[in-house]
């Protein structure tokens, strides 16, 4: 129980951060039907700028937390740039070209920025300084330590605050318009061009938060990781219904749980050794050992198991109803 | 006639070479003409000295070359006569294929034995190459076990293999340990579940319960549902095998788990990266290296590199030392710088040099080669014990029988 309970908090940890990951994704697909393969990288600069930051004011002296709070102050204006330059320039011109034609430039930002900050920062693993002292709490059995709580804390108050912006300012609601019809908003006086911009610089600012919590949680950044995390968070999008906001936090919380159970427990319903007639079968192998089929490498397969489940029995995803008309 | 003319470029070169030294015995030798009873033997070496990793291909140079120095200094005589040693140091980049090239490069300058290479990468593809003419190398640092399982009869090595490393880790874990239920876990590369095999295996013959092996990858930066699995088993020590970037989060988050037992690593993962990748988690945790730390060599070898290059040896200097005298050691035996002559004192030689007492076994393996026991106090590695011949002895103690 203890276990079952760990490793739910686990997935949670991992789950809020996969969700606003997610948001990035889904808000884009929301207004331009744009697969954004790039905003995984996004999060990358956002964890490789703060890391440069935080390495360097570390020794400084100043609080951790101050350091950290720096840290991410200047991701976020760098990411939002990058955001608004990916969009003014290898999107906007691309606009009412057929839908292939942006998700192949935006597979090529994706190996830009990539190879950009592998440039900038080396091929190596970089080591986030770990300046914040970890104390952990027992709850039910389950350790949970003040990192993990505040990555679920911001988590929840951003997308607690795009929802704010979404449903309850002017731009969210010309953001809604634009995404029900580009068109029609534009004759109703929605500057389009403004707010497809904006979308791009809310999610890539999101982006950047997510990339900080990524590396001081897991304490590594390095040029490659934006993929798998970008592949993961486009996964909870679709599991949410892409296109959808709370779909999209749904999603990553879950994507996030079904990872952590996954690779907690496949060892052990693998193992065939456990089941009493295939152990017969294999005999000697079996004497007193084990013999896993699945091993815990196999985490990563999860989220994209999810995929294709969802694409194969509900492609509009738990959340999407609003997605059918559109595609 | 041509021989002549290779005789006095030989020497112009060597005198050239012993200028550069500010040793005054090496000077003296020059001093005389070239008699004719003057045997002149040439020892290359390689190792790459550009690149990342210059500092220390130039290390391993610095160390054959001493050994080379001190023989002329000591006017070695091989069949009667006084035998002129030269030194040709090439540079292999650390890349497989210049590797070959400068490997055929020294076959043709016709030395007698190579000391070299530096990296397992480069010496496998130049060893077929050294095989075929017959000429004996020596690596003071390649560690893949695959070097020495090629059957060739002319490749050795003076360092401990990756697949020793195994063993050596895990019977100190159970002998200074004592855990009754170990976790192992690999990152599905041939490195990590190599190592984490033979480390089960160890584990397993000292009837140390082993609990079923967890798997990564060489990627995996969260290990939070394998650790908490682990954690309901309880185990007295995890062994992973793989390298710092994933090892680092791995500890860490094995103590934010709040897991108490100890951790323990392969040389991917001995390295003062880890101190920045687990924080403070990393305190304590035990480590294995091939070899032994330089400090720990002969107190007369390291004085004497000190005095010629001014720095202290940076990691296997004493071993490229010891492979040079080797060298020397069977040619003196053989009493020939033939190489077919003296590659069979060669392989039966017994030898005592910086590192240690030095035998080969038939695959041209250091027989007990020596294993570094390291563990993380006060945020860096330091050496604690030696293992070898699976005895394991406390460092003091093994500095204090080099003495």
């Amino acid at each position: 129980m203890d276990t079952f309970l760990q490793q739910l908090v686990n997935g949670l940890t991992a789950g809020s951060v996969y969700a606003v990951v997610a948001l990035g994704y889904t808000m884009v697909y929301g207004i331009i039907q744009l697969i954004n393969f790039a905003h995984g990288e996004v999060v990358m600069i956002g964890a490789m700028v703060a890391f440069t930051v935080i390495n360097a004011l570390a020794p400084g002296g100043l609080p951790p937390l101050v350091v950290v709070l720096v840290g991410t102050a200047c991701a976020i204006p760098v990411c939002m740039l990058v955001g608004y330059s990916m969009e003014r320039l290898a999107y906007r011109p691309l606009r009412s070209a057929p839908r292939l034609a942006p998700l192949i430039t935006a597979i090529g930002v994706s190996i830009l920025l990539q190879h950009l900050a592998m440039l900038v920062w080396s091929r190596n693993v970089l080591a986030f300084p770990q300046i914040i002292d970890n104390t952990s709490y027992t709850l039910g059995g389950a350790s949970i330590t003040n990192v993990q709580i505040a990555i679920i804390a911001v988590c929840v108050a951003l997308m607690g605050g795009l929802a704010l912006l979404v449903y309850r300012t002017q731009l969210g609601t010309a953001m809604r318009a634009t995404a029900q019809n580009p068109q029609v908003a534009g004759l109703m006086g929605v500057d389009v061009n403004r707010v497809i911009a904006a979308t791009f610089v809310i999610g890539a600012a999101l982006g950047a938060v997510a990339g900080v919590l990524y590396g001081t949680y897991y304490g590594v950044a390095q040029y490659t990781m934006g993929s798998i995390l970008g592949l993961k968070a486009f996964s909870a999008a679709v599991l949410g219904g892409i296109g959808n906001i709370p779909g999209a936090m749904l999603g990553g919380v879950l994507l996030g749980l079904v990872e952590a159970l996954g690779a907690g427990y496949i060892g052990d319903l693998t193992d065939l050794c456990a089941y009493g007639w295939i152990a017969d079968l294999m005999g000697e192998q079996c004497d007193g050992g084990h013999f896993i089929l699945f091993g815990s490498n196999y985490q990563d397969v999860f989220a994209f198991l999810v995929l294709i489940l969802v694409l194969v029995f509900r492609p509009s995803g738990l959340l999407g109803e609003r997605v059918g008309d559109r595609a | 006639m041509n021989d002549m003319k290779l005789g006095i470029a030989l020497i112009a070169a060597a005198v050239a070479l012993a200028g550069c030294g500010e040793q005054k015995p090496a000077a003296k030798a020059e001093a005389k003409p070239a008699a004719p009873s003057v045997l002149e033997v040439k020892i290359g070496h390689v190792g790459p000295l550009t690149g990342g990793i210059a500092h220390l291909g130039k290390d391993n140079e610095n160390g054959a070359r001493l050994a080379v120095e001190e023989a002329n200094a000591a006017r070695t005589r091989i069949d009667g006569k006084e035998v002129k040693f030269t030194f040709v140091a090439e540079d292999d980049q650390a890349d497989p294929k210049t590797g070959t090239t400068v490997a055929q490069k020294l076959v043709d300058a016709k030395v007698a034995g190579v000391v070299g290479h530096l990296n397992s990468g480069t010496s496998i593809p130049a060893s077929p190459i050294y095989n075929q003419a017959g000429i004996p190398v020596i690596s003071g640092s390649a560690t893949n076990p695959k070097l020495t399982e090629q059957g060739f009869k002319t490749q050795f090595r003076v360092v401990g293999r990756d697949d020793q490393q195994g063993p050596a880790i895990a019977s100190y874990l159970a002998t200074t340990k004592k855990p009754k239920l170990v976790a192992v876990i690999d990152d599905a590369t041939a490195y990590g579940e190599g190592i984490a095999n033979e480390v089960e295996k160890t584990l397993k013959a000292a009837s140390i319960k082993v609990l079923p092996r967890e798997k990564g990858t060489d990627k995996t930066t969260d290990w939070k549902a394998v650790l908490t699995k682990l954690r309901g088993r309880r185990p007295d020590a995890v062994f992973y095998g793989g390298m710092d970037a994933t090892g680092g989060p791995l500890l860490k988050q094995g103590r934010e788990l709040g897991i108490k037992a100890v951790f323990s690593f392969g040389d991917g993962a001995c390295t003062d990266e880890m101190t920045k990748l687990a924080g403070a988690a990393a305190e304590g945790l035990l480590c294995s290296q091939a070899g032994i730390p330089p400090q720990a060599a002969d107190k007369r070898f390291l004085e004497a590199y000190k005095k010629r290059f001014n720095v202290d040896p940076i990691l296997y200097a004493p071993f490229t030392y010891d492979a040079a005298n080797l060298l020397i050691a069977a040619m003196q035996k053989a009493n020939s710088a033939d190489p077919r002559r003296y590659l069979t004192e060669l392989r039966r030689i017994d030898f005592t040099g910086a590192t240690g007492k030095i035998a080969f076994d038939e695959k041209g393996d250091r027989k007990d080669a020596e294993m570094t026991i390291f563990t993380m106090k006060g945020g860096k590695l330091g050496p604690i014990a030696i293992v070898k011949g699976g005895k394991t002895m406390t460092y003091d103690e093994f500095i204090k029988g080099m003495k």
